[in-house]
């Protein structure tokens, strides 16, 4: 579903990435961790192409990402749904309103619309706020609106940036829960924490990189040496 | 496709009423531009109307006779005339032929000419000449004829009106293109504002997979509107102004120069047109440019 091959990006006399090699399979649940500065992010804004990799060929979805135009990036950016820490919903929109944009701006019909903004409110356990607005929520319900607009449009794969970052243990665990749910349905998750307890609890696939190299790629645990 | 077209439509308009004391003031703003604009445009279209009935009008030698002079000899010096060198045509005009003229020029106030005992003006030859630089060479000819009182023509001043004008559009043109260039940067100092307060949502529709042509689309459409609304306002100042302008200089200016000024039902479809593409484009352009680092991806 997604494959770096040889892939390095500079930033000037920075390292981003170098020489990154990884297939993801489809259907795979990973964990990307490491320290500050690793590459996590790099390694996502490659994939999104908001950056362009100087070295090397990624691959999501069948699509080849580092030789796309710009024209399609659009449509390759529909292929990954996206979850960040501080969530991002519109403040203005009500929750149905906010996963609603996600499919409006890919002209789905109104009855469309209708019929499956609901689904993934149930899915994501959060139906009876459907018309409130984000500051009447609180920030594990703000997360799960964010994790329904990601995958309403049925993305293939999911990205989640530290998406328990602003959460408490418990509500990062129901937040886990969802996230697993979603890998059940068949879509491929990458997730970057420094959450070492959620990465040992999960028992995943787990990337860990640090100066832009991937160090350690292994089923299981968080390793404090990562 | 329509279902796009209505949400971005109903975005502009969202957006345009959220930044309200925003887009009131750059309508304000392009409608000030454009009343100048419009002014700069009624000089140079009645400008350009000069000029030319000038040309028309005083491209002619008049040749005043004396009133001894019978029509046959004034015949026979047509004749004569005729042959010269750069003479278009040329024709005879009688004294009452001259008090007809007049009358018709005065219009509504040609009673006045009734009260005349004797008619005042003087038989005469009316040429024309091939171009305006000739008119001098067939002057110096005219001089050596007998039975002319005088002879009137209009060279120098016709040049002279004609480079004027010529100044004048010059002028007008390159104002108004600095005009537009301020809406412009009128337009999308508003956009960007409206930008700036969509720059989330914005970068979220960037990471869902819309396209920048879907992003950018309510604000291009808001640019437009403001674009539209404010030519439609000052296509409307400027056209009562210019109505009210018409008709009470009119009349008099019919007694100087026979082609008056230019009518009003032109200049105000000419104006709407006019307007209204400049207002589009303003807006149009406005938008693009404000948004263009927002979409570098
Ligand atoms: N726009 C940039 N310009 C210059 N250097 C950059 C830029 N973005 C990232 N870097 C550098 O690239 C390296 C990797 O950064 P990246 O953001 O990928 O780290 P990260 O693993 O996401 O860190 P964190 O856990 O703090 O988010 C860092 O050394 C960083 O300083
Ligand atoms: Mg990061």
């Amino acid at each position: 579903m997604i494959e770096f091959k040889n892939v390095t990006k500079m930033y000037g006399s920075n390292v981003g990435v170098e020489n990154i090699d990884i297939t993801i399979e489809k259907g795979e649940f990973v964990f990307l961790v490491g320290p500050s500065g690793a590459g996590k992010s790099t390694f996502i804004k490659l994939m999104l192409k908001e950056i362009e990799a100087d070295e090397g060929t990624i691959t999501v979805a069948d699509r080849e990402v580092t030789s796309l135009s710009n024209r399609l990036v659009p449509q390759h950016r529909r292929n990954i749904g996206i979850v960040f820490q501080d969530f991002r919903l519109l403040p203005k929109k009500t929750v149905f309103e906010n996963v609603a944009f996600a499919m409006e701006i890919l002209h789905a019909p109104r009855k469309v619309i209708k019929k499956q903004v609901p689904l993934m409110l149930s899915l994501v356990g959060i139906s009876s706020k459907a018309n409130q607005y984000p500051h009447q929520l609180s920030a594990g319900e703000q997360q799960r609106v964010a994790i329904a607009r990601a995958i309403v449009n049925n993305p293939p794969v999911l990205i989640a940036d530290e998406p328990t970052g602003n959460l408490d243990p418990d509500t990062a665990e129901e937040i886990m829960n969802i996230l697993q749910t979603i890998n059940n349905r068949g879509t491929t998750i990458v997730m970057v924490t420094h959450a070492k307890d959620i990465v040992d609890r999960m028992g995943k696939r787990v990337v860990a990189i640090n100066k832009g190299k991937i160090v350690r790629d292994a089923e299981g645990a968080y390793r404090e040496d990562d | 496709m329509i279902r796009a077209f209505g949400y971005t439509i109903k975005q502009a308009f969202v957006q345009l009423f959220r930044n309200k004391n925003m887009s009131t003031a750059s309508v304000f703003s392009i409608t000030a531009m454009m009343l100048i604009l419009g002014l700069f445009f009624m000089l140079v279209v009645n400008v350009n109307l000069l000029a030319s009935s000038a040309e028309d009008q005083f491209d002619s030698i008049e040749v005043y006779l004396l009133d001894e002079v019978t029509q046959e000899k004034a015949e026979e010096m047509l004749e004569e005339i005729e042959d010269f060198d750069g003479v278009a045509r040329a024709y005879y005009m009688s004294k009452d032929d001259a008090m007809e003229e007049m009358k018709s020029r005065w219009g509504e106030n040609a009673y006045l000419l009734d009260g005349l005992v004797d008619n005042p003006f003087p038989a005469s030859i009316i040429i024309t000449a091939t171009d305006l630089s000739v008119e001098g060479d067939i002057v110096d000819q005219l001089e050596g004829m007998e039975g002319i009182e005088d002879i009137k023509y209009y060279q120098e001043m016709v040049g002279k009106i004609l480079s004027i004008t010529n100044y004048i559009q010059t002028g007008a043109l390159i104002l108004i293109g600095i005009l537009i260039i301020v809406s412009i940067v009128v337009v999308s100092n508003t956009i960007k504002l409206t930008v700036h307060a969509r720059a989330q949502e914005i970068n979220i529709m960037k990471y869902v997979g819309a396209t920048n042509w879907f992003i950018r689309g309510p604000f291009l459409v808001e640019g437009i509107i403001i674009g539209i609304l404010s030519s439609v306002i000052s296509a409307g100042i400027v056209g009562f102004a210019y109505y009210q302008f018409v008709e009470s200089f009119q009349q008099r200016l019919l007694i100087l120069f026979s082609s008056g000024m230019v009518p009003f039902e032109f200049i105000m479809i000419n104006l709407i047109i006019i307007f209204v593409a400049i207002g589009i484009s303003i807006g149009a352009l406005g938008s693009i440019l404000s948004m263009r680092r927002f979409l570098d991806t």
